[in-house]
């Protein structure tokens, strides 16, 4: 079964990121699970792209290869045309649970991937300041992590990751649990840093229309193994808003294509319970 | 404010109660004391320096040893946590040596030291070091994954990752474990002082039985106490304050 793959002409820059024959394989004993079926992908500079499937299809575990937190059983990931090996500070992955540290305050968490460059401390001062004015947060550089609100954390993740300067974001259901309107300002944001910032994005959600509010393109993964079923992509103008119409309706056109592996997925928890 | 109150409400009371039990003679003079007695006991130790020296020998050794214990426990704590064979083999040997009150190991230091301060320090490293080693250990253990895989996401490895992130992470563990390392280390100082007679707060709790003057009996207890707590006062209430401060744990 061949992915359909419909490239928008908007989005056709030189190529940031190759995802080549990807697979995953966890070994328990005698059994064996496959995660992730072998996944080719391309991901333009600057793309915004949206991934999307049922809880258990691997998506994260995709995120977390291609961050270079978790080795691939066969495959390789390509920056820039170059081959990776390990995490790197060209690509960020931003937590679902954020992974703010407690002990440091607003500015120093901002600073923590500067200082283990071994940016000189005026510098990284400076360049921290400038990313957490980029996400509005300059009230709070002195405040610790438990005295920011959920909203505010995504904030503090998104400049820490962008002082680094990465090129490559890779944000693993970041939004998953904030209250609506949180959400919605933060997509609003999300949106204006990328704009200005011309990082390439892979942003891994469970949200439908999530992920079509924010996606240059959107694939749509499998339930156990993940592979990807199908490409859509999003030609709608920006900046959208979760409740235009247009966006609903492709937003139901995927879900659609979606609907078959939930349903897999609910099935397997159902039949293990 | 109200706090303070309530505790000297009760510190007065218990005083008061302390003179009444005198006052009742249930018990003669030279086995149960009056306060008053104590407290010329205290000002006479004092006044003739033996507690000032008694103090200031206690404090040097449980210093020198308790850093000790600390260096080393950190040490081992790292070692036992990251080490699949260290910590199923050393690990284990560990915590049963735990369960051997430190004063055990006097004898032992004793024969290898001979009377030397060596075997104090000894009793007290034994006496704290476990403690501190395994609240180490499982304060790396209890570290959420979450924080090690930011670290390396934005370039920790090495050194690097142990500096800035697994230890600040365990501090709340490893702040309780150098607590209880001190608590541990303080008594087992004490007890070897007891035993093994060479100048300290120990020895000088045995010179009061010696000379059957229960006051000074007392006033040693009452300064062995307020030593004990006036360091935890000193350095882990603050260090706790200032991690509550920064992790905003609920505040007690």
């Amino acid at each position: 079964m061949a992915a359909l793959i419909e490239i928008p002409s908007s989005v056709l820059g030189e190529r940031k990121i190759e995802v080549q024959g990807i697979t995953k394989e966890y070994v328990n004993g005698r059994e064996r699970m496959l995660a992730l079926q072998p996944i080719d992908l391309e991901v333009r500079r600057g793309e915004f792209l949206c991934i999307v499937g049922p809880s258990g299809c691997g998506k994260s575990t995709l995120l977390h290869i291609i961050a270079g937190l978790d080795k691939p059983s066969a495959g390789s990931i390509l920056i820039d045309g170059q081959p990776t090996n390990g995490p790197g500070p060209d690509r960020i992955l931003i937590f679902q649970e954020l992974g703010l540290f407690p002990w440091l305050n607003v500015r120093e968490n901002v600073e923590f991937g500067l200082k283990m460059k071994g940016m000189p401390r005026k510098e990284r001062k400076e360049r921290a300041r400038h990313f957490i004015q980029l996400v509005h947060l300059s009230q709070f550089e002195n405040n610790y992590i438990h005295q920011l609100s959920g909203g505010m954390k995504q904030r503090v993740s998104l400049a820490r990751a962008l002082a680094l300067k990465p090129g490559v974001l890779l944000m693993d259901e970041p939004f998953t649990a904030l209250d609506a309107q949180t959400r919605d300002r933060l997509h609003d944001e999300l949106e204006r840093i990328w704009a200005e910032t011309g990082q390439t994005i892979i942003f891994v959600t469970h949200n439908v229309r999530e992920a079509v509010r924010l996606g240059d393109r959107v694939i749509v993964m499998s339930y156990r193994p993940g592979r990807i079923k199908r490409e859509f992509a999003i030609e709608l103008e920006r900046s959208r808003s979760l409740e235009d119409p247009e966006v609903t309706l492709k937003a139901k056109e995927i879900l659609f294509e979606l609907r078959s592996e939930i349903d897999k997925a609910v099935l397997a928890e159902y039949s293990h319970a | 404010m109200r706090k303070v109150l309530r505790q000297v409400a009760f510190y007065a009371g218990l005083l008061a109660i302390w003179e009444l039990v005198v006052l009742l003679k249930l018990w003669p003079p030279y086995l149960f004391p009056t306060p008053y007695s104590v407290f010329e006991s205290l000002r006479s130790g004092f006044s003739d320096h033996s507690f000032w020296i008694g103090i200031g020998v206690s404090m040097k050794r449980v210093a020198i040893g308790y850093a000790i214990s600390c260096v080393l426990g950190v040490a081992l704590g790292f070692l036992t946590a990251y080490s699949r064979f260290l910590s199923e083999t050393l690990g284990r040997l560990l915590v049963s040596l735990q369960s051997i009150p430190s004063i055990c190991w006097l004898p032992v230091a004793i024969l290898w030291f001979g009377l030397t301060e060596k075997a104090i320090l000894f009793v007290v490293v034994m006496g704290s070091l476990l403690a501190i080693t395994i609240s180490v250990e499982s304060g790396l253990r209890s570290i959420p994954k979450i924080y090690p895989m930011a670290g390396q996401n934005l370039g920790a490895s090495g050194w690097k990752l142990i500096i800035h992130v697994l230890l600040p992470a365990s501090l709340p563990h490893l702040i309780s474990g150098l607590k209880q390392g001190w608590a541990f280390a303080w008594r087992s100082l004490i007890s070897g002082e007891m035993i093994f007679v060479t100048l300290g707060l120990g020895q000088l709790l045995m010179m009061g039985r010696d000379l059957n003057d229960i006051s000074q009996v007392f006033a040693v207890m009452l300064l062995i106490i307020a030593l004990g707590w006036l360091i935890d006062a000193i350095f882990f209430r603050g260090m706790e304050r200032a991690l509550r401060r920064r992790w905003g744990f609920a505040t007690t």
